[in-house]
Protein backbone atom coordinates (compact mmCIF):
# COMPACT_ATOMS: atom_id res chain seq x y z
CA UNK A 1 0.00 0.00 0.00
CA UNK A 2 2.74 2.60 0.99
CA UNK A 3 5.00 1.57 -2.26
CA UNK A 4 1.70 2.05 -4.43
CA UNK A 5 0.93 5.64 -2.71
CA UNK A 6 4.85 6.63 -2.96
CA UNK A 7 4.89 5.38 -6.73
CA UNK A 8 1.65 7.18 -7.35
CA UNK A 9 3.53 10.87 -5.67
CA UNK A 10 6.19 10.23 -7.74
CA UNK A 11 4.25 9.76 -11.14
CA UNK A 12 2.11 12.42 -10.85
CA UNK A 13 4.74 14.63 -9.52
CA UNK A 14 6.47 14.33 -12.37
CA UNK A 15 3.94 14.50 -14.25
CA UNK A 16 2.83 17.57 -12.88
CA UNK A 17 6.32 19.65 -13.38
CA UNK A 18 6.54 18.62 -16.75
CA UNK A 19 3.05 19.60 -17.50
CA UNK A 20 3.52 23.07 -16.22
CA UNK A 21 7.30 22.92 -18.19
CA UNK A 22 5.42 22.21 -21.17
CA UNK A 23 3.59 25.07 -21.50
CA UNK A 24 6.41 27.52 -19.82
CA UNK A 25 9.96 26.55 -21.32
CA UNK A 26 11.45 29.21 -23.50
CA UNK A 27 12.55 26.64 -26.21
CA UNK A 28 9.84 24.77 -28.17
CA UNK A 29 12.08 21.52 -28.52
CA UNK A 30 12.10 21.83 -24.82
CA UNK A 31 8.27 21.66 -24.41
CA UNK A 32 7.95 18.89 -26.93
CA UNK A 33 10.55 17.06 -24.86
CA UNK A 34 8.70 17.96 -21.45
CA UNK A 35 5.18 16.38 -23.12
CA UNK A 36 6.97 13.20 -23.86
CA UNK A 37 7.93 12.86 -20.14
CA UNK A 38 4.32 13.77 -19.14
CA UNK A 39 2.74 10.87 -21.44
CA UNK A 40 5.40 8.59 -20.50
CA UNK A 41 4.72 9.30 -16.82
CA UNK A 42 0.59 9.08 -17.44
CA UNK A 43 0.91 5.60 -19.08
CA UNK A 44 3.10 4.41 -15.98
CA UNK A 45 0.20 5.51 -13.72
CA UNK A 46 -2.16 4.06 -16.19
CA UNK A 47 -0.33 0.60 -15.63
CA UNK A 48 -0.14 0.92 -12.24
CA UNK A 49 -3.61 1.04 -11.65
CA UNK A 50 -4.43 -1.62 -13.98
CA UNK A 51 -5.16 -0.30 -17.35
CA UNK A 52 -2.25 -1.84 -18.92
CA UNK A 53 -3.56 -2.34 -22.72
CA UNK A 54 -4.14 1.95 -22.40
CA UNK A 55 -0.68 2.41 -20.97
CA UNK A 56 1.24 1.04 -23.63
CA UNK A 57 -0.81 2.63 -26.53
CA UNK A 58 -0.48 5.63 -25.14
CA UNK A 59 2.94 4.90 -25.41
CA UNK A 60 2.77 3.88 -28.93
CA UNK A 61 0.56 6.41 -30.29
CA UNK A 62 1.55 9.85 -27.87
CA UNK A 63 5.26 9.23 -27.88
CA UNK A 64 5.36 7.65 -31.28
CA UNK A 65 3.39 9.47 -33.50
CA UNK A 66 1.99 12.52 -31.73
CA UNK A 67 4.91 13.83 -29.94
CA UNK A 68 7.69 12.98 -33.23
CA UNK A 69 4.94 14.72 -35.04
CA UNK A 70 5.27 17.45 -33.27
CA UNK A 71 9.13 17.68 -32.97
CA UNK A 72 9.08 16.93 -36.83
CA UNK A 73 7.14 20.18 -37.34
CA UNK A 74 9.10 22.13 -34.56
CA UNK A 75 11.93 21.21 -36.77
CA UNK A 76 10.40 21.98 -40.25
CA UNK A 77 9.04 25.17 -39.37
CA UNK A 78 12.43 26.40 -37.57
CA UNK A 79 10.61 28.35 -34.53
CA UNK A 80 13.61 27.46 -32.49
CA UNK A 81 14.43 31.29 -32.65
CA UNK A 82 10.66 32.20 -32.06
CA UNK A 83 11.39 32.03 -28.51
CA UNK A 84 8.29 31.06 -26.61
CA UNK A 85 8.20 34.38 -24.22
CA UNK A 86 5.68 34.40 -21.53
CA UNK A 87 5.22 37.45 -19.48
CA UNK A 88 7.49 40.15 -21.37
CA UNK A 89 5.16 40.29 -24.59
CA UNK A 90 4.32 43.68 -25.78
CA UNK A 91 3.07 46.15 -23.27
CA UNK A 92 -0.57 46.01 -24.74
CA UNK A 93 -1.49 42.57 -23.25
CA UNK A 94 -3.44 42.58 -20.41
CA UNK A 95 -4.88 39.05 -20.16
CA UNK A 96 -2.62 37.41 -18.33
CA UNK A 97 -4.36 38.68 -15.09
CA UNK A 98 -7.62 37.60 -16.14
CA UNK A 99 -6.34 34.60 -17.58
CA UNK A 100 -4.47 33.49 -14.49
CA UNK A 101 -7.72 34.31 -12.69
CA UNK A 102 -10.22 32.57 -14.73
CA UNK A 103 -7.63 29.45 -14.90
CA UNK A 104 -7.86 29.38 -10.99
CA UNK A 105 -11.62 29.56 -10.91
CA UNK A 106 -11.61 26.53 -13.06
CA UNK A 107 -9.22 24.37 -11.12
CA UNK A 108 -11.09 25.40 -8.03
CA UNK A 109 -14.84 24.08 -9.23
CA UNK A 110 -13.00 21.51 -10.51
CA UNK A 111 -11.77 20.56 -6.83
CA UNK A 112 -15.08 21.69 -5.52
CA UNK A 113 -16.99 19.10 -7.70
CA UNK A 114 -14.69 16.15 -6.64
CA UNK A 115 -14.86 17.37 -2.96
CA UNK A 116 -18.92 17.15 -2.97
CA UNK A 117 -19.29 14.43 -5.32
CA UNK A 118 -21.32 11.32 -3.66
CA UNK A 119 -21.86 7.68 -5.64
CA UNK A 120 -25.11 7.28 -7.05
CA UNK A 121 -26.92 4.36 -4.43
CA UNK A 122 -27.81 2.60 -7.80
CA UNK A 123 -24.42 2.71 -9.42
CA UNK A 124 -22.58 -0.22 -8.93
CA UNK A 125 -26.01 -1.63 -10.37
CA UNK A 126 -25.81 0.21 -13.76
CA UNK A 127 -22.52 -1.03 -14.49
CA UNK A 128 -22.92 -1.80 -18.25
CA UNK A 129 -19.55 -3.90 -18.91
CA UNK A 130 -17.97 -5.34 -15.43
CA UNK A 131 -14.38 -6.41 -15.26
CA UNK A 132 -13.58 -9.31 -15.67
CA UNK A 133 -10.57 -10.44 -13.43
CA UNK A 134 -10.19 -13.57 -14.80
CA UNK A 135 -9.22 -12.17 -18.61
CA UNK A 136 -6.55 -10.10 -19.00
CA UNK A 137 -6.80 -5.82 -19.77
CA UNK A 138 -6.11 -6.65 -22.69
CA UNK A 139 -8.30 -9.98 -23.68
CA UNK A 140 -11.49 -8.05 -22.46
CA UNK A 141 -10.95 -4.55 -24.55
CA UNK A 142 -10.76 -6.67 -27.50
CA UNK A 143 -14.07 -9.03 -26.51
CA UNK A 144 -15.91 -5.48 -26.05
CA UNK A 145 -14.76 -3.05 -28.75
CA UNK A 146 -14.92 -5.90 -31.92
CA UNK A 147 -18.28 -6.68 -30.41
CA UNK A 148 -20.56 -4.13 -28.27
CA UNK A 149 -18.75 -0.92 -29.89
CA UNK A 150 -17.62 -2.48 -33.47
CA UNK A 151 -19.42 0.59 -35.18
CA UNK A 152 -17.44 3.14 -32.88
CA UNK A 153 -14.37 1.27 -34.01
CA UNK A 154 -15.01 1.68 -37.44
CA UNK A 155 -15.96 5.24 -37.26
CA UNK A 156 -13.04 6.23 -34.97
CA UNK A 157 -10.53 4.76 -38.13
CA UNK A 158 -12.90 6.57 -40.65
CA UNK A 159 -11.49 9.70 -38.83
CA UNK A 160 -8.36 8.67 -38.74
CA UNK A 161 -9.00 8.14 -42.31
CA UNK A 162 -10.19 11.65 -42.85
CA UNK A 163 -7.67 12.75 -40.90
CA UNK A 164 -4.72 11.48 -42.86
CA UNK A 165 -6.43 12.54 -46.33
CA UNK A 166 -6.78 16.24 -44.98
CA UNK A 167 -3.35 16.37 -43.57
CA UNK A 168 -1.77 15.29 -47.10
CA UNK A 169 -4.41 17.40 -48.91
CA UNK A 170 -3.44 20.50 -47.01
CA UNK A 171 0.17 20.36 -47.21
CA UNK A 172 0.91 18.95 -50.83
CA UNK A 173 1.58 21.69 -52.77
CA UNK A 174 3.00 21.46 -56.85
CA UNK A 175 6.58 23.57 -56.96
CA UNK A 176 6.91 24.96 -60.29
CA UNK A 177 10.68 25.09 -61.59
CA UNK A 178 11.62 21.66 -60.44
CA UNK A 179 12.29 19.27 -63.25
CA UNK A 180 10.38 16.05 -62.89
CA UNK A 181 9.73 13.25 -65.10
CA UNK A 182 6.67 12.72 -67.33
CA UNK A 183 5.82 9.70 -68.39
CA UNK A 184 3.52 10.74 -70.85
CA UNK A 185 5.18 13.06 -72.12
CA UNK A 186 8.77 10.48 -72.83
CA UNK A 187 6.10 7.56 -74.32
CA UNK A 188 4.37 9.87 -76.63
CA UNK A 189 7.71 11.96 -77.87
CA UNK A 190 7.78 11.95 -81.64
CA UNK A 191 10.62 10.66 -84.01
CA UNK A 192 10.51 14.46 -85.53
CA UNK A 193 10.28 16.19 -82.15
CA UNK A 194 13.87 14.81 -81.10
CA UNK A 195 15.74 14.70 -84.27
CA UNK A 196 16.48 16.56 -86.84
CA UNK A 197 18.35 16.38 -90.07
CA UNK A 198 20.03 18.98 -91.33
CA UNK A 199 22.25 19.41 -94.72
CA UNK A 200 26.00 20.23 -93.26
CA UNK A 201 27.58 22.52 -95.85
CA UNK A 202 31.31 21.99 -96.29
CA UNK A 203 34.10 23.83 -94.09
CA UNK A 204 31.06 25.74 -92.13
CA UNK A 205 30.03 23.01 -89.64
CA UNK A 206 26.57 22.97 -87.70
CA UNK A 207 25.51 25.25 -85.00
CA UNK A 208 24.31 23.73 -82.19
CA UNK A 209 21.54 25.65 -79.99
CA UNK A 210 20.02 27.36 -83.14
CA UNK B 1 -2.97 10.05 2.73
CA UNK B 2 -1.45 6.75 1.95
CA UNK B 3 -4.19 4.50 1.04
CA UNK B 4 -5.08 6.09 -3.07
CA UNK B 5 -8.32 6.34 -4.20
CA UNK B 6 -10.27 7.88 -6.58
CA UNK B 7 -10.11 11.13 -5.38
CA UNK B 8 -6.11 11.49 -5.83
CA UNK B 9 -6.66 10.38 -9.26
CA UNK B 10 -9.38 12.89 -10.08
CA UNK B 11 -6.94 15.76 -8.41
CA UNK B 12 -4.55 14.99 -10.60
CA UNK B 13 -6.68 15.26 -13.74
CA UNK B 14 -7.98 18.32 -13.28
CA UNK B 15 -4.67 20.03 -12.14
CA UNK B 16 -3.18 18.64 -15.67
CA UNK B 17 -6.36 20.09 -16.95
CA UNK B 18 -5.52 23.47 -15.78
CA UNK B 19 -2.07 23.51 -16.60
CA UNK B 20 -3.31 23.15 -19.85
CA UNK B 21 -6.01 25.69 -19.78
CA UNK B 22 -3.30 27.99 -18.48
CA UNK B 23 -1.36 27.31 -21.18
CA UNK B 24 -3.55 28.22 -24.00
CA UNK B 25 -4.62 31.28 -22.09
CA UNK B 26 -1.39 32.76 -21.13
CA UNK B 27 0.78 31.36 -23.82
CA UNK B 28 0.61 34.67 -26.89
CA UNK B 29 3.76 33.64 -28.74
CA UNK B 30 3.99 29.93 -30.56
CA UNK B 31 1.14 28.19 -31.79
CA UNK B 32 2.36 25.01 -31.50
CA UNK B 33 2.65 25.16 -27.56
CA UNK B 34 -1.04 25.87 -27.51
CA UNK B 35 -1.56 22.38 -29.62
CA UNK B 36 -0.11 20.93 -27.01
CA UNK B 37 -1.47 22.29 -24.32
CA UNK B 38 -4.82 20.99 -25.94
CA UNK B 39 -3.10 17.74 -25.56
CA UNK B 40 -2.34 18.28 -22.21
CA UNK B 41 -6.75 18.83 -21.54
CA UNK B 42 -6.99 15.62 -23.59
CA UNK B 43 -4.81 13.44 -21.54
CA UNK B 44 -6.89 15.11 -18.52
CA UNK B 45 -10.05 14.06 -19.66
CA UNK B 46 -8.46 10.50 -20.07
CA UNK B 47 -7.27 10.21 -16.56
CA UNK B 48 -10.28 10.90 -15.36
CA UNK B 49 -12.42 7.90 -18.11
CA UNK B 50 -9.70 5.54 -16.87
CA UNK B 51 -9.38 5.93 -13.09
CA UNK B 52 -13.45 6.20 -13.17
CA UNK B 53 -13.71 2.75 -15.04
CA UNK B 54 -10.87 1.15 -12.79
CA UNK B 55 -12.58 2.43 -9.76
CA UNK B 56 -16.22 1.22 -10.65
CA UNK B 57 -15.15 -1.88 -12.18
CA UNK B 58 -16.77 -0.62 -15.63
CA UNK B 59 -15.01 -1.64 -18.74
CA UNK B 60 -16.29 1.25 -20.91
CA UNK B 61 -14.47 3.85 -19.89
CA UNK B 62 -11.46 2.34 -20.95
CA UNK B 63 -12.81 1.97 -24.40
CA UNK B 64 -14.23 5.41 -24.63
CA UNK B 65 -10.28 6.81 -24.09
CA UNK B 66 -9.67 4.69 -26.97
CA UNK B 67 -11.79 6.40 -29.36
CA UNK B 68 -10.66 9.63 -27.31
CA UNK B 69 -6.83 8.75 -27.82
CA UNK B 70 -8.08 8.34 -31.67
CA UNK B 71 -9.81 11.88 -32.26
CA UNK B 72 -6.51 13.57 -30.31
CA UNK B 73 -4.30 12.04 -33.13
CA UNK B 74 -6.26 12.93 -35.55
CA UNK B 75 -6.92 16.44 -34.29
CA UNK B 76 -2.64 16.79 -34.07
CA UNK B 77 -2.40 16.04 -37.77
CA UNK B 78 -5.11 18.22 -38.74
CA UNK B 79 -4.07 21.30 -36.56
CA UNK B 80 -0.35 20.35 -36.99
CA UNK B 81 -1.00 20.35 -41.17
CA UNK B 82 -3.15 23.84 -41.00
CA UNK B 83 0.05 25.52 -38.73
CA UNK B 84 2.06 24.14 -41.75
CA UNK B 85 0.38 25.61 -44.65
CA UNK B 86 -0.30 28.88 -42.83
CA UNK B 87 3.73 29.00 -42.06
CA UNK B 88 3.89 28.53 -45.56
CA UNK B 89 1.68 31.46 -46.72
CA UNK B 90 2.02 33.77 -43.58
CA UNK B 91 6.30 33.10 -42.91
CA UNK B 92 4.90 33.41 -38.75
CA UNK B 93 2.92 31.08 -36.35
CA UNK B 94 3.55 33.79 -33.38
CA UNK B 95 0.03 33.63 -32.21
CA UNK B 96 0.05 37.76 -31.93
CA UNK B 97 0.81 38.20 -35.34
CA UNK B 98 -1.67 36.07 -36.32
CA UNK B 99 -4.66 38.24 -36.64
CA UNK B 100 -6.10 38.33 -39.87
CA UNK B 101 -9.91 37.82 -38.77
CA UNK B 102 -9.22 41.09 -36.32
CA UNK B 103 -10.63 38.96 -33.58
Amino acid sequence: MIAHAIVFYIFSLIAIVSAIMVTVSKNTVNSVFFLILDFISISCLFIMIGAEFLGMIMLIVYVGAVAVLFLFVVMMLNVAQQKNEWFNSSGRSSHIPVGLLVSIIIFFELIIVIGGWKYKPDLLDSIAIEINTDLTNTQSLGSVIYTDYIHLFQLSGMVLLVAMIGAIVLTFRQRSGVKRQSYFKQISRDRKDGIELVNVENNKGVKIDA
Amino acid sequence: MLSIGLGHYLTLAAIIFTIGIVGIFLNRKNIIVILMSIELILLAVNINLVSFSIFINDLSGQVFTLFILTVAAAEAAIGLAIIVVYYRNSGTIRVEEIDRLKG
